[in-house]
């Protein structure tokens, strides 16, 4: 079938739209179905995380690309935040700090939750931190951002207060 | 070519069938995905980059002792035929060995293996550890594993996240950074067509499956590679613990299969693993695809005792060695694929007459 829009090439894609309860029915090719600001789909299908990475960090309105912040660059690696959409992977340990917001979301989906609760590391010549020490001052924190009415902060410092204990 | 005898038990002690439910269970892996801080993760970095890090953990390796007398494989050095050798015998990824379509190992991507132990460097992810046991051996192999990834990172500063765990490139894998897998042969419930249900179960209990040679492989032969999902938000005791419960869940549903089978059509049953058994004992002529589905279904017969003296190491070294790489080394040359079912029958033949004898 040949895209309504320009008559030219193959239509991929079927746009089903119901305007003053009529139903429109548009076949298009991607490149229309794209100039129509529609995504096809494509490169979803390349990420293993399709469309987990594809709504990261997107409301439902679905903006267009733009380009990234500096803040939506790892200045460590360089990769940029559309990388990781594009790819699905990360390019250094300091893109999780980089795009952290996005990242503890999308760890959040996958895996039910973003705090690990398996071994701590203790990095070479690292000294292991007195338990009692750190509890005492997560529950700092933890108070301060209850006061501050810091939420979604305070649940983070709770499970990590559970989890030590 | 490569002299896999350097490696003690070839790298495939896990084979012999001597595991915990072994007829059903062929291996277990533990494996743990690390990185190293302050470098760029194996895709994103160049290759004085990834040489760099292989340098690094080359020379650690030297000093822990689940790794000691290890031998190292360079696969960005290696001749095609060598590294499907290696991949064949899942000692490394399809990925990391350069296999796909067009492609080749990047500079630095390597495996050190020792005994059940091996390190695959400059995977997606800078260091990926695994441990293979036969068969069900999931808790015992984490406690080799413990003692492998201690020794590395008590030498090598791993990236690190309070809350977020091991960082790794995919955050499929971040947290615990652990993946269990056991290679399981499922004929029972797939002749019983109860296998949908089964996996649709596996996927709710937060499990997935895959082919034999695990992510974007096809499942040949009846066998599955069963793993856990998520890797964070719980401990590796916790991981593990519910991965086992549900493995032998598994196994004791395949069971309950093979009882139902045995009691409502035998004379089928026996009638299709003696057929399985005399072609592969006779035919001249096997495809990979057909040794798969006939080996499983002597292992059923083997399992059942319907076929007596086949032993489960036979059935498991078959799986492995009638591979394209594999024949090709024991020949000792290139095998064509015209030649290659002649070359694999006669195989075949000659581990099954050994049996006999």
């Amino acid at each position: 079938m040949r895209c309504d829009n320009c008559g030219q090439r193959d239509a991929v894609i079927n746009l089903t739209q119901v305007e003053h309860d009529t139903k429109v029915t548009l076949h298009l090719c991607e490149d229309c179905a794209q100039q129509k600001g529609i995504e096809t789909g494509g490169a979803v299908l390349k990420s293993p995380l399709g469309g987990f990475i594809t709504a990261m960090g997107k409301g439902p309105a679905s903006p267009a690309p733009r380009p990234a912040t500096p803040a939506e660059r790892c200045a460590a690696c360089g990769a940029t935040l559309q990388d990781f959409r594009e790819s699905g992977r990360l390019g250094c340990g300091e893109c999780y700090l980089a795009f952290e917001v996005h990242v503890r979301d999308l760890l959040r989906r996958l895996h039910g939750s973003s705090q690990h609760a398996g071994e701590r590391y203790l990095a070479p010549g690292e000294q292991a931190p007195d338990p009692r020490a750190e509890l005492l001052d997560l529950r700092d924190r933890l108070r301060r951002a209850v006061e501050t009415e810091n939420f979604e902060l305070a649940a983070e410092l709770r499970d990590r207060i559970r989890v030590l204990e | 070519m490569i002299d896999l005898a350097l490696v003690p038990d070839d790298g495939i002690g896990w084979l012999d069938g001597s595991g915990a439910e072994s007829p059903i269970v062929l291996s277990s892996r533990i494996r743990l995905a690390r990185n190293l801080a302050g470098h760029p993760f194996s895709q994103r970095s160049r290759d004085t980059d990834r040489l760099a890090v292989l340098a690094l953990v080359r020379e650690a390796a030297t000093a822990v002792p689940s790794l000691a007398g290890a031998v190292t494989f360079r696969l960005d050095q290696l001749e095609r035929p060598d590294r499907q050798v290696l991949h064949e015998r899942h000692l490394v990824s399809r990925e990391l060995a350069g296999l796909e379509a067009g492609g080749r190992p990047r500079a630095g991507a390597a495996v050190m293996v020792r005994g059940p132990a091996a390190v695959m460097v400059n995977e997606e992810d800078h260091l990926r550890l695994q441990v293979m046991r036969s068969g069900l051996a999931v808790e015992d192999g984490y406690v080799q594993m413990e003692a492998l990834d201690t020794g590395l990172g008590r030498l090598l500063p791993f990236a690190f996240h309070q809350e977020f765990g091991y960082l790794t490139a995919c955050p499929t894998n971040a947290g615990t950074g652990l993946r269990a897998s056991v290679l399981i042969h499922l004929p029972g419930l797939v002749l019983t067509k109860e296998i949908g249900k089964v996996l649709q179960g596996l996927a709710q209990v937060g499990l997935t499956f895959r082919g034999l040679y695990g992510e974007g492989s096809e499942v040949v032969g009846n066998f599955f590679q069963l793993s856990n999902q998520t890797t964070l938000g719980k401990s590796e005791e916790d991981l593990l613990d519910h991965f086992g419960k549900v493995v032998r869940q598994v196994i004791a549903y395949e069971q309950q299969a093979r009882d139902m089978m045995m009691r409502t059509a035998p004379a089928e049953v026996e009638d299709k693993v003696w057929r399985a058994y005399g072609l592969l004992r006779y035919a001249r002529t096997l495809s990979f695809e057909e040794t798969m589905n006939l080996l499983s279904g002597v292992r059923l017969g083997a399992a059942l005792n319907l076929i007596p003296g086949v032993r489960v190491y036979t059935l498991n070294k078959l799986l492995i060695f009638t591979q394209t790489a594999h024949l090709a080394a024991l020949e000792g040359r290139a095998v064509g694929d015209p030649e290659l079912p002649t070359v694999r029958a006669a195989y075949v033949r000659k581990l099954l007459d050994a049996e006999l004898a």
